[in-house]
């Protein structure tokens, strides 16, 4: 049964470099309110910064377009986030997860994909050659309970 | 973000401070490379203790230094990796090329 969101946020911005840190650092703000440690925080942060790269880095090569980023967070602590573009598409989705594997210059170690599937629980990636891509992760977030008295 | 340099005999530290995303790591790597082109150090020692956040920009930043400071044979290490920092360069297999 699908459940149902106690809380949601949207953000839309272009896809300009020096939107990588606002992006993490908005989706790290929203995700306070679940209480997680620092390193909880620090993976999905991580994970949004690799998101928001590789819209910028390779849906809107040498071009500025839209990236549209959404969370969720639930009542058994989970929070699940997407970033989608309407850029190029990815040709090889299996092929652009494998680690090391780049399109961006020596620059660029390939690991973007990598470090969403291994700081997040899961990782869903949606795209077609031409449209675009949605990247959807979702992390848990360790529930602690409060003791009183 | 910011880089501040200490040179000891033919090493080369940089203290690199602030955040490495896509965006800050073109300014690190321009002013990294501009001062490693000059001095030609056999190590470049790369600080990471000032870094309060890193994605895998950081990686391409250390593997970009590596292969500058191969192709004249020269060598680079990296320094005060915080432990998040260290588990993504194991995870891109830096550990292997030792400069941890």
């Amino acid at each position: 049964m699908k459940s149902k969101a106690k809380n949601e946020m949207k953000l839309v911005i272009p896809s300009n470099s020096a939107n990588e840190s606002f992006a993490r650092t908005a989706v790290a703000a929203f995700m306070a309110q679940l209480d997680p440690t620092i390193e909880e925080m620090t993976d999905v942060k991580t994970a949004i910064s690799e998101a928001v790269t590789n819209c910028i880095v390779h849906a809107y090569r040498d071009t500025i377009g839209t990236i549209w980023i959404e969370a969720r967070i639930y009542d058994d602590g989970r929070i699940c986030i997407s970033v989608k573009d309407k850029g190029c598409g990815i040709p090889d989705v299996a092929k652009a997860r494998e680690p090391l594997f780049t399109t961006g210059g020596s620059e660029r170690a390939g690991l973007g994909f990598a470090v969403m599937e291994s700081f997040t629980d899961k990782l869903r990636v949606r795209s077609a050659v031409g449209k675009g891509t949605t990247v959807t992760m979702e992390k848990r977030i360790a529930q602690r309970y409060r003791h009183d008295g | 973000m910011s880089v501040t340099f200490e040179r000891k005999s033919d090493t080369l530290i940089a203290l690199l401070s602030g955040e490495i995303d896509h965006h800050t790591a073109a300014e690190f790597r321009e002013s990294i490379d501009r001062e490693a082109e000059m001095l030609r150090p056999g190590l470049l020692v790369l600080d990471f203790g000032g870094i309060g956040f890193m994605d895998s920009s950081g990686i391409g930043l250390i593997m970009g230094r590596y292969k500058n400071a191969a192709a004249y044979g020269g060598s680079v290490r990296v320094i005060n990796a915080p432990p998040m920092i260290e588990r993504m360069m194991k995870l891109a297999g830096i550990g292997r090329l030792d400069v941890l």
